[in-house]
C-alpha cells in the first residue's frame, strides 16, 4: 500500500525547504575551474546559459551572449535555476519506506525489491500490471530510454508521459492537419510577421524569453492580436485584446474565418492547391457570422470583425497558441479551427508566414517524439503501425511479438490503477499530486498501488506517496539533448557530478533493466551511446535525427529536424513546399462548436480557470525551493472581477472558499479588473490543500486525452476569514502543511 | 563609456528576472538593487522597473556629509565608499526615485552602479543582460534609440527641483519631461488620478519583500 502517513517528518526531511544562496553562501572571491555552456531546465525556449563551477559546484550563473535564442536573457526561474543542484533538499541515498517511514538504503537493496516487487506483479497478473509514467523534462535520451525501457525491459504496454498534460492537443491537432508534429517556423520568423494572432498563451509570464522576439516585431510596426479570457502581461500589450469566454475558442476562431470568407481575404489558390476538405469548412463558417460567434464566447462582434481583417490583410503574420486553448476536451478541435484561418489565408510555410505551437516544458516537443508516449515509437512513428513496430523492433533487436500494443493516456492509467488492473508504478520526471486534475482521485490511485517506485531529485507531493524513492540527477548532472519549441535540437551540458549517493537517471534505468534480465537492450554505459542509437530508431520518422549529431549541435547553436544526413543542414521551416500527409497536402477540419464539459449552473455559476504564474515551473518540485521565486508568489491565488467580489461581498485578500463538485480550497482573492467578470483564475503550481486541481474537471478530450484543466464550473463562499495572505518574508514553507506547522 | 540604461515600462512582464540577476553580480553578491513595481494590480498588469538614474548631480551625493558617494568620469554614480559611510541615511531619504537602501548589516548604503565592474568591461549589467523583452536594455543611444518608436526622456521635474539623468526613460512621443508633484508646487496643473484606489494586496506584499528602503 503506497501511503503518506508521516508527513510532518517527510516534510522536515526532505522539504520542500527554502534555500536562497549558493551552497557555501555569496561569496565574491570565488575562483571559478569551469564556465558551462548549457542551457536552462525549464520552459522550452531552453534558454542558454553559463553556468559557473567551483569545486564541482555550481556556484553562479552567467548570460550566454552568444546563443541567438536568447542572446544571454533569462527569466526569473533560469536566473535562480543554479539553485536547485545543492539545495539541502536533494534526495542523496536510496528511501526503502517501511512501516510508513523513509528509511536509507543501498543502491543493491533498493533495486533488488524494485526488481523483486515488478518480476511477482508481472508473474501474478500478466506484464500489463506494471506502468510507466515519464515526463517531458528529461533530455531526449532519456525520454526514449522510458520508452524503450516499458515496452523492451519490462513488457508493459502501459506507458505515458507529463506532455499527455501540457501540449498533446497541439500535437494531435498538427498531425491531423499537417500530418507532423512541430511548430512550422523558427522563431526568427516572428519579427518579420506583421501581425501576430496569440491563442491562449500568456507567453509573457510562462515563456518569457519568447518576448525578445515579439517585441522585435512590435519594434518592426508590428501588431499583435490576444486571445485570452485574463488580460494578462501579454495582452495587456497587445493591439487587439479578444477577451472571451473560456472554451469557446471554435466559435471565436469560425467567426474569424467567416469575416476572412465573406471579405474575400483568403487565399483560392492556395486552397486549391495544398490543402483538402475546404468546402465542408467553408460551409460550416458560414454559419458563424461575427453575431453567432459573439454570442458564443462574448467577444464584442466588432472585435471579432477587427481582428479578421487585421489577420487577413497582413501580407505576413504568424498563428501561434498554447495551452489556454488546448486544455479542453474540445482542445484539438480548438487547435484546428485555428489551423483553419492558417490554411484559408495560405500565410504559411514562407518568411514570417506561419504558424506555431508555444510548447510547454522544457523538451516538450523532444520528449513527444522518441516513443514515450502511449502510442508512439520512436521518430513519431506509431505502435500500431505494422511496418513502424517492425523498424523498430530491427532497431532494438526485440521479436516484434513481445513489443506491446499501444497503452493509454496517463489519466487513464490512474483510473486503471483504481480498477487494479495497473497495480505497480515506476515515475519519473512528474509529480501527480500537483499536476493531474481531481487529485482526490489521483490519491485514491497512488494509496490502491501495491507497489510505486519514483525517481526523483526532489521529494514531490507524488513521490511521498512512493514505496521506493531513488535519488536521480538534476540538470546540470548529465548530459543529451533537448528540443526547443521551434524544434531546434539543443545540448544539455554536464557541469557536476550528482550530489552523495544520488545517480544519473538513465544509469538508474539501465540497472532496473540489468536487474530484470533484459540486459541485451540495454547496454548503454552513456547519454551519447542512447543519442547514437536514437538516431538509428527515428531514421525515416517524421522526426527524423539521423543526420543531427552532438558534434553538429554545438557547432551551429542548435539543429531543427527533420535532419535526415550527415550533411543536412537541419529544417528550420516547414511546410515551404509540402506539407507531411502522403498527397503532400494539408487537411482542413470542420469543426463544429461544442461547450465544455462542464458549464456554470445555479450551484456552481462560476468558470474556474488554471494556469501559471512566471515565479513557478510546472508542479513546483524545483522552483518552491527556491526563497527568491517563493518570496515573489507565496500561494496560489483566486482572481476576482470587481462586480463578482461586490455581489458575493467578498474583499481584495481575503481568504474564501472555492468549490467545485470535486473538492474544494481556500484561496486569498486577487481582485482585479483584468478578469472576465463570469470567469476566475487560480494558478495550480501547489499541492495538497492549496491544489486548485482538488476542483478541476478530470473529463478527456476525445482524441489527445488532455484533460480540461481550463474550464469547470465553481462557486466561491466568504467564510469570513480573518488570515491576511502570506507575505513573502513571513513565509516558513511553500505548501499548506508546512506553514500550518510554522 | 557611451553606453547607458534605456527603462521601457510598456514592455515590463512583471517577471523580476532583473531583481533574481542582480544579486549575481560580483561586487554586490546576494543583494538586489533593482525594485519592480505594480503599477495599481487592480486596474492593471502593468508594472515598471526602477534602477538608479544616475542623475547628472545626484541629489545623494549633494546630501552626504561624508561626500561618500562618488561619481566615475563617465557619469556612474558608485555606492557610498565603506570607510566613509557615516550610516546617516541622508541619501536614502533624498533620493527622489527612491533607490539606494541601506544595508543594517554591515552599515552601508547600497545602491545600483550601473554594474560598474561588468559596465566597465564592456559587459552588459546584469539586469539589462537578462531582461527578456528589453524592459531595461544597455548600449549607445544611436543604437538604441532607433529601433524604438518611443522617445527617451532624461528630465524629472519633482515640485521645484528638476533633475537630469544619464539613464533614460522611453515613453510617449508627446513627453519631453517626467512631472511628479511636490511639495503642491503643480497643484491644479497635473491632471490628477480618476478614483481614489485602494493598493491591492499583492502590491503590497511586493513592498514588503523588495521595496523596503533596508537589507
Amino acid at each position: 500500500m503506497s501511503r503518506v502517513e508521516h508527513l510532518d517528518e517527510i516534510v522536515e526531511a526532505y522539504g520542500p525547504h527554502l534555500h536562497d544562496t549558493p551552497h557555501d553562501g555569496w561569496r565574491a572571491d570565488r575562483v571559478i575551474d569551469r564556465v558551462v555552456p548549457t542551457h536552462c531546465p525549464y520552459c522550452a525556449v531552453q534558454c542558454g546559459m553559463n553556468l559557473l563551477v567551483e569545486k564541482d559546484h555550481v556556484v553562479g550563473v552567467e548570460p550566454r551572449y552568444d546563443f541567438p535564442v536568447n542572446e544571454g536573457r533569462l527569466c526569473p526561474k533560469g536566473v535562480t535555476a543554479y539553485l536547485q543542484v545543492h539545495h539541502p533538499d536533494r534526495l542523496l541515498h536510496p528511501l526503502i519506506k517501511r512501516n510508513g517511514r523513509f528509511e536509507r538504503a543501498s543502491w543493491d537493496e533498493a533495486l533488488d525489491l524494485v526488481v523483486s516487487k515488478f518480476k511477482q506483479l508481472q508473474a501474478n497478473y500478466g506484464k500489463d500490471s506494471i506502468g510507466v509514467y515519464s515526463g517531458s523534462s528529461l533530455t531526449t535520451e532519456k525520454t526514449y530510454l522510458m520508452g524503450k525501457f516499458a515496452r523492451a525491459g519490462l513488457g508493459t504496454r502501459y506507458v505515458d508521459y507529463n506532455g499527455r498534460l501540457c501540449m498533446v492537443s497541439a500535437a494531435a491537432g498538427n498531425n491531423k492537419a499537417f500530418g507532423i508534429d512541430r511548430a512550422a517556423n523558427p522563431w526568427s520568423d516572428i519579427p518579420l510577421a506583421d501581425v501576430l494572432l496569440i491563442a491562449g498563451s500568456n507567453c509573457a509570464e510562462t515563456f518569457p524569453v519568447l518576448n525578445k522576439f515579439l517585441w522585435q516585431q512590435r519594434d518592426n510596426g508590428g501588431r499583435w492580436i490576444i486571445v485570452d479570457p485574463r488580460e494578462t502581461p501579454t495582452a495587456r500589450q497587445g493591439d487587439l485584446h479578444l477577451q472571451l469566454k473560456p472554451g469557446t475558442d471554435v466559435a471565436l476562431a469560425n467567426g474569424l474565418l467567416h469575416v476572412l470568407i465573406e471579405e474575400n481575404l483568403i487565399d483560392q489558390s492556395f486552397i486549391d492547391s495544398r490543402t483538402n476538405e475546404w468546402e465542408a469548412t467553408r460551409a460550416l463558417a458560414t454559419r458563424y457570422s461575427p453575431d453567432v460567434a459573439s454570442k458564443i464566447c462574448g467577444v464584442p462582434a466588432q472585435k471579432i470583425i477587427d481582428a479578421a481583417l487585421l489577420y487577413g490583410r497582413a501580407k505576413t503574420a504568424m498563428v501561434m497558441h498554447a495551452r489556454g486553448i488546448e486544455h479542453h476536451t474540445n482542445g484539438v478541435n480548438n487547435v484546428l479551427s485555428y489551423i483553419n484561418l492558417v490554411l484559408a489565408t495560405g500565410k504559411i510555410g514562407a518568411p514570417g508566414r506561419g504558424y506555431g505551437t508555444i510548447t510547454g516544458q522544457g523538451n516538450g516537443q523532444g520528449g513527444r517524439e522518441h516513443g514515450q508516449k502511449a502510442d508512439q515509437l520512436p521518430g513519431q512513428r506509431l505502435i500500431s503501425n505494422p511496418e513502424h513496430r517492425k523498424y523498430v523492433c530491427d532497431v532494438w533487436g526485440l521479436p516484434e511479438a513481445e513489443l506491446p500494443q499501444a497503452g493509454v493516456s496517463v489519466v487513464e492509467m490512474f483510473t486503471k490503477m483504481r480498477e487494479q488492473e495497473i497495480r505497480g508504478l515506476l515515475s519519473i520526471c512528474n509529480n501527480v499530486m500537483v499536476s493531474l486534475p481531481d487529485i482526490n482521485d489521483i490519491r485514491r490511485s497512488l494509496e490502491g498501488l501495491e507497489f510505486y517506485v519514483c525517481i526523483d531529485f526532489f521529494m514531490s507531493e507524488g513521490s511521498r506517496y512512493a514505496d521506493v524513492v531513488l535519488p536521480g540527477s538534476a540538470w546540470s548532472e548529465d548530459e543529451g539533448v533537448t528540443c526547443n519549441s521551434e524544434g531546434r535540437v539543443v545540448k544539455i551540458n554536464k557541469a557536476n557530478n550528482p550530489p552523495g549517493e544520488a545517480r544519473a537517471d538513465w544509469w538508474i534505468v539501465r540497472e532496473i533493466a540489468r536487474r530484470l534480465g533484459r540486459e541485451k537492450y540495454f547496454s548503454f554505459n552513456s547519454p551519447r551511446e542512447i543519442f547514437e542509437e536514437l538516431r538509428i530508431a527515428s531514421r525515416g520518422g517524421n522526426a527524423d535525427y539521423y543526420g543531427i549529431t552532438w558534434e553538429k549541435i554545438e557547432k551551429n547553436n542548435g539543429i531543427f529536424w527533420p535532419c535526415p544526413t550527415e550533411d543536412h543542414p537541419g529544417t528550420p521551416r516547414l511546410f515551404e513546399d509540402r506539407f507531411y500527409h502522403p498527397d503532400g497536402k494539408a487537411k482542413f477540419h470542420a469543426i463544429e462548436y461544442q461547450p465544455p464539459k462542464e458549464v456554470p449552473d445555479e450551484e456552481f455559476p462560476l468558470i474556474l480557470t488554471s494556469g501559471r504564474v512566471v515565479y513557478q515551473y510546472l508542479s513546483g518540485n524545483q522552483t518552491r525551493r527556491i526563497g527568491f521565486l517563493v518570496e515573489q508568489c507565496p500561494e496560489p491565488y483566486v482572481e476576482v472581477h470587481p462586480e463578482t467580489a461586490a455581489k458575493l461581498k467578498i474583499n481584495d485578500g481575503e481568504r474564501v472558499r472555492v468549490s467545485s463538485r470535486r473538492g474544494e480550497g481556500v484561496f486569498p482573492v486577487l481582485v482585479v479588473r483584468t478578469i472576465r467578470p463570469d470567469t476566475i483564475f487560480i494558478p495550480y503550481h501547489w499541492g495538497e490543500q492549496l491544489a486548485v486541481n482538488q476542483l478541476t474537471n478530470p473529463a478527456l478530450d476525445p482524441i489527445s486525452k488532455i484533460p480540461e484543466y481550463k474550464a469547470c464550473a465553481a462557486r466561491i463562499e466568504k467564510i469570513h476569514s480573518r488570515q491576511l495572505p502570506i507575505l513573502g518574508r513571513q513565509r516558513k514553507g511553500a505548501s499548506a502543511s508546512e506553514v500550518q506547522r510554522g | 563609456m557611451d553606453e547607458t540604461m534605456f527603462i521601457d515600462p510598456q514592455r515590463c512582464i512583471g517577471c523580476r528576472a532583473c531583481v533574481a540577476a542582480c544579486r549575481e553580480c560580483a561586487t554586490h553578491k546576494g543583494y538586489s538593487m533593482i525594485f519592480v513595481d505594480y503599477i495599481d494590480r487592480a486596474e492593471t498588469t502593468a508594472t515598471v522597473p526602477t534602477v538608479c538614474m544616475h542623475c547628472k548631480e545626484p541629489t545623494c551625493a549633494l546630501v552626504c556629509p561624508a561626500d561618500a558617494i562618488k561619481v566615475s568620469d563617465d557619469g556612474v554614480v558608485m555606492s557610498a565608499l565603506k570607510p566613509r559611510c557615516l550610516d546617516c541615511r541622508n541619501c536614502v531619504n533624498a533620493c527622489p526615485f527612491g533607490v539606494p537602501k541601506y544595508n543594517t548589516e554591515i552599515h552601508l548604503q547600497m545602491k545600483c552602479d550601473m554594474c560598474y565592474d561588468r559596465s566597465s568591461e564592456g559587459l552588459k549589467p546584469m539586469c539589462a543582460s537578462v531582461c527578456p523583452t528589453g524592459a531595461i536594455s544597455f548600449g549607445k543611444y544611436e543604437q538604441i534609440v532607433p529601433l524604438r518608436r518611443t522617445k527617451p526622456v532624461n528630465v524629472h521635474v519633482f515640485g521645484n527641483q528638476k533633475v537630469e539623468t544619464k539613464v533614460y526613460l522611453m515613453l510617449p512621443a508627446d513627453t519631453d519631461e517626467v512631472k511628479v508633484d511636490g511639495c503642491g508646487v503643480f497643484e491644479g496643473m497635473l491632471t490628477p488620478a480618476a478614483t481614489e484606489t485602494v493598493e491591492s494586496w499583492i502590491d503590497t506584499q511586493v513592498e514588503h519583500s523588495d521595496k523596503s528602503n533596508e537589507f
